[in-house]
């Protein structure tokens, strides 16, 4: 399968590159590790006039240390970002989760930015972002601002990103404790999770993330609330489900993923709290 | 619509006008004529289109060969160029330890898999921090590669015995 004919510009900057995004519109669509993109355009179910390839932008590959905060530069890899030093030591629930994404070639290309850029519910690293209480940086040719992540998706591949605006870098902050659960239901080795629940320590209680139980990746606030006003993990997990809307297909029923929401979500809370 | 485009195929470089559109397999395959790197899936799930781009193992189905320009490229074919066509046994040799460990293994039946599965392998060999790659870890490095034949065992026990001989398996 060939894509539909396209494009191509490969802008040796971030301004160069918003320059572009700013003069087509949406015709254009930025092109990173193009592990989302590329499948979509080869099934032609995305057509854009022209791609715009950031993937060398060497200015938007880093891993800053801020104290309590690590910024994650939106072209890190899921590999490089698995393996680097600092984030395993700070915030080890990152690097793990990114660490089991699809497999390493996956891992080689796909990077940490286009996976919250895309904003398919599906993927792991939103839940991460949300359970941390994270956000991302966009620039465009106003200039930057911070959007947090429970702000950030909108709806089915829909995020809070302009047209003209490019993730710069995810904003991650450093958990009150490194003990974390991750849980992630798949049929097959390799595939996208069918439900999945994250679990980060905080000061009290703990921050989670539900993937795919919605249109759009979710905090499960219900247990955060609970856990927070003083509920055993046990008893806060089966309220995993609230709020949800989960989708019904192949793999699961919308009453499966519900079930499935609390069970991991349980998992996910036992292990955090080990 | 094209682009010039020049990438180090195996050490040697190799320019083309192709179609912006073109993936990095069909550069390989039909511009290059370098039949090694098979296609399986289409769908990035298989792994029979694996080579090395800057040494690091990539589904070539899934990147653009412009994605690929200046950039080093490596498939089955450039491996271990010094061990020839297999006509010459002194040469042959000179394999890749995970070539060879294939061979001794008997880590194949039809072969479709095995060059991507040859070039995943060498590259889990290759980033593995030494004395770390167990059976469960050559598994796990092997998710994104399907075989049809073997029922993967001799594969593992090929990666193994490549990961044995390089310092990269658990002691
Ligand atoms: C076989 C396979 C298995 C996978 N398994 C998993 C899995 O288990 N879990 C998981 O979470 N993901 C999985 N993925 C997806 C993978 O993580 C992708 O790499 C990731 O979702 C997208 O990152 P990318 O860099 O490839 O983005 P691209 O495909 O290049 O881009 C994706 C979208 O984001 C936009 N975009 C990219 N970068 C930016 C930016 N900096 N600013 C603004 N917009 C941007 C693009 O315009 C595009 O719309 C899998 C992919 C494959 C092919
Ligand atoms: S052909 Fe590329 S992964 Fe199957
Ligand atoms: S040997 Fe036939 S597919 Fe692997």
């Amino acid at each position: 399968m060939i894509p539909a004919p396209f494009e191509y510009a490969r802008p040796s900057s971030l301004e160069e590159a918003i320059g572009l995004l700013a003069e087509r519109g949406e015709e254009a669509k930025l092109l990173a590790g193009g592990h989302s993109l590329l499948p979509l355009m080869k099934l032609r179910l995305a057509t854009p006039a022209l791609l715009v390839d950031i993937g060398r932008l060497e200015e938007l590959c880093y891993v800053r240390d801020e104290g309590d905060v690590v910024a994650v530069g939106a072209l890190t890899t899921h590999d490089t970002a698995s393996r680097h030093e600092l984030l395993r030591q700070k915030i080890p629930v990152f690097s793990a989760v990114a660490g089991q994404i699809g497999d390493p070639q996956v891992r080689h290309r796909g990077t940490v930015g286009g996976s919250v850029a895309h904003g398919d519910a599906a993927s792991d690293l939103p839940a991460v972002l949300l359970a941390l209480g994270g956000s991302v940086v966009a620039v465009g040719p106003d200039g930057r601002r911070e959007i947090p992540a429970d702000q950030f998706h909108l709806g089915f591949l829909e995020t809070a990103l302009a047209e003209d605006e490019v993730l710069l870098e995810l904003r991650l902050p450093v958990p009150a404790h490194p003990a974390y659960g991750f849980e992630k239901l798949t049929k097959r080795a390799q595939d996208w999770a069918i439900v999945g629940a994250v679990a980060v320590r905080r000061e009290e209680g703990a921050g989670l993330g539900l993937i795919n139980m919605a249109s759009v990746p979710l905090r499960a606030a219900a247990v955060e609330e609970a856990l927070a006003a003083g509920a055993p993990p046990a008893e806060a997990a089966e309220r995993a489900d609230e709020g949800t809307e989960p989708a019904g297909d192949l793999n699961a029923s919308p009453e499966f993923r519900r079930h499935l929401a609390r069970v991991l979500t349980r998992r996910a809370l036992e292990k955090a709290f080990a | 619509m094209s682009l010039e485009l020049e990438i180090t195929l195996n050490g040697k470089k190799v320019a083309a006008e192709v179609e912006e559109r073109t993936l990095l397999v069909h550069f390989i395959r039909d511009v290059a004529g370098l039949k090694g790197t098979n296609i399986g899936c289409d769908t990035t799930s298989c792994g029979a289109c694996t080579v090395l781009l800057d040494g690091r193992s990539v589904k070539s189905c899934t990147l653009l060969a412009a994605q690929a320009e200046g950039r080093q490229v490596t498939t089955i074919e450039g491996l271990s160029p010094e061990a020839g066509d297999g006509s010459d046994p002194a040469a042959s040799e000179r394999m890749h330890p995970v070539q060879r460990a294939f061979h001794e293994n008997h880590g194949l039946q039809c072969g479709y898999c095995t060059p991507g599965m040859v070039l995943a392998i060498a590259s889990l060999i290759d980033e593995a921090e030494p004395g770390t790659l167990d059976e469960e870890a050559i598994r796990l490095g092997l998710e994104g590669n399907l075989c049809r034949c073997t029922g993967y065992h001799n594969i593992v026990a090929a990666a193994l015995a490549a990961a044995r001989q390089t310092g990269a398996a658990r002691r």
